[in-house]
């Protein structure tokens, strides 16, 4: 069974995965790391968005042996060792969800919006966080947030 | 979901060396389709040859002669938003960005772009009958549910549409594909890439087994001041096309020049008319000069019974893009009409 590292919230781990194992259930399997959500698990809902190489991608549709010495943050590693992250901060403060099992796919993708730093306005905003849905309907409390995170940040 | 090995050769030559040695092993680069269609058990290979670090090095490059060349391990989110594409090919870099998520663009790559699979409901059932599953065993789309489906180079055999939106762009660009295997290299213009159905409709393209696409090139021809590129589907982000258009063209004394118009969602490929792309050189670019053309391209539509909409649906598009792409600064994010 092939040998993997991977850098998940800023510690090393060395995995024994299977070459099918996508890197949504070593994370969650393997390394326990279940603030990262399985939705549909088919790349349709955004449930299982992470940031891997800074990048906001899928874990569901990536196999954790492809991501082999990739730095990958969940949910778990994106706050600091006293306070949330504004993205997190701004979701309590908006009403940003109801259920929440979309939240941390629909907060490691904003993370991932904001460093591309594409988005302009509100409907850019809404546009490319389009591939995270909430079945809550939660939406424009997420869009929001973001929105709060984002003009905070340019200013 | 059968099990499967795993290899990640370091160049080309060593891929094209590995898959000829295994007859069920399939490339994998992004692996948002492939992934997707092993989960469904409608593809079944017993290893996969991991192609994503191959060529890594630029997302594209320009060549000598003019030509920009695409990168087939670049992400589609890398090249959609590199600052050549966007100054000089716009319409491809709106093509892109109207197709999948942000986080499929992150993973996805152009030439894995051009060999996605269609999302034809019955193919997508591993259950039930699909002459491009299984060849031979029937078509339930053509008197089943059918509004996804084509209305244009439909057979008997296949009513389902290629799903891309980055090929409607580049078919109207013209591009052209370049491949590797082992015994050499060939490159294919793009309108002879991605084949009709016919009576064998498993066969998605040219590209043949053991042959790897390494990049894509577009011709130096830049249509940055007239284009667009729509999209109307069933919700506004994240939905495969009803229809796409993709339109350029040049403008001389208010004459067209130069025209292309692409559509998505319509044909087993992206669907060119040179007819009608001919009749517009000389012409006003306005309502009635478009919607003439959008009669050529339309002329061979044959609808189903759930899809019957998208002929009109199809023209008002075409009618709808060619004036968009005279103000390509008006449109909203997404692909969507402007407002």
């Amino acid at each position: 069974m092939p040998t993997v590292l991977l850098k998940v919230n800023r510690k090393e781990y060395h995995l024994q995965v299977a070459p099918w194992v996508s890197l949504l259930d070593a994370l969650r399997e393997h390394l326990n790391f279940t603030g990262t959500k399985k939705g549909c698990d088919h790349g349709q809902c955004g449930a299982c968005t992470v940031i891997c190489d800074g990048k906001r991608i899928l874990s569901c549709l990536t196999l954790a042996v492809m991501k082999n010495d990739s730095e990958i943050t969940t949910i778990e590693g994106v706050a600091n060792e006293t306070e949330l992250h504004p993205l997190q901060q701004a979701f309590i403060d908006h009403d940003a969800f109801q259920c929440g099992y979309c939240t941390p796919g629909q907060i490691c993708s904003a993370i991932g919006l904001l460093k591309e730093g594409k988005a302009k306005t509100r409907e850019e905003v809404k546009e490319l966080m389009s591939g995270n849905l909430c079945r809550c309907g939660a939406n424009v409390g997420i869009i929001d947030a973001i929105m709060e995170v984002k003009g905070a940040a340019n200013e | 979901m059968n099990n499967f090995d795993y290899t990640k050769p370091l160049s080309v030559e060593e891929a094209t060396h590995l898959i000829d040695q295994n007859d069920k092993a399939m490339f994998i680069a992004g692996g948002t389709n492939i992934v997707d269609l092993w989960k469904y058990n409608l593809s079944q290979p017993d290893a996969l040859i991991d192609i994503s670090a191959l060529n890594k090095s630029e997302a594209v490059i320009p060549l000598e002669n003019g030509t920009l060349r695409l990168n087939a391990s670049a992400t589609n989110a890398e090249t959609a938003y590199h600052p050549l594409i966007e100054k000089n090919y716009p319409l491809l870099s709106k093509a892109i960005l109207a197709g999948a998520s942000a986080q499929i663009r992150n993973m996805a790559t152009n030439g894995g772009n051009l060999l996605q699979r269609t999302r034809c409901y019955y193919f997508y059932d591993a259950d039930v009958p699909c002459n491009k599953k299984i060849p031979g065993s029937g078509c339930p789309a053509k008197d089943g549910y059918n509004r996804m489906h084509a209305i244009l180079g439909t057979s008997e055999e296949c009513i389902a549409v290629f799903p891309s939106d980055m090929c409607v762009a580049l078919s109207a660009l013209n591009a052209v594909v370049n491949i590797e295997d082992k015994n050499g290299k060939r490159s294919i213009p793009f309108a002879d890439f991605h084949r009709l159905p016919g009576n064998t409709p498993e066969i998605d393209n040219d590209l043949k087994k053991g042959e790897i696409i390494t990049s894509i090139d577009l011709p130096p021809i830049h249509f940055t001041d007239h284009y667009s590129y729509l999209k109307l589907r069933d919700r506004h982000s994240y939905a495969f096309a009803l229809v796409s258009v993709a339109t350029a063209f040049k403008l001389d004394n208010d004459q067209l020049s130069d025209v292309r118009i692409a559509l998505g969602g319509v044909a087993h490929q992206p669907w060119r008319v040179k007819e009608a792309e001919l009749y517009l050189e000389g012409k006003l670019a306005n309502e009635t000069s478009f919607s003439a053309a959008a009669d050529i391209i339309l002329q061979e539509a044959k609808g189903f019974k759930y899809n019957n909409f998208k002929i009109e649906l199809a023209k008002r598009a075409i009618v709808r893009n060619g004036l968009m792409a005279l103000h390509p600064e008006t449109q909203l994010p997404g692909a969507q009409p402007s407002a």
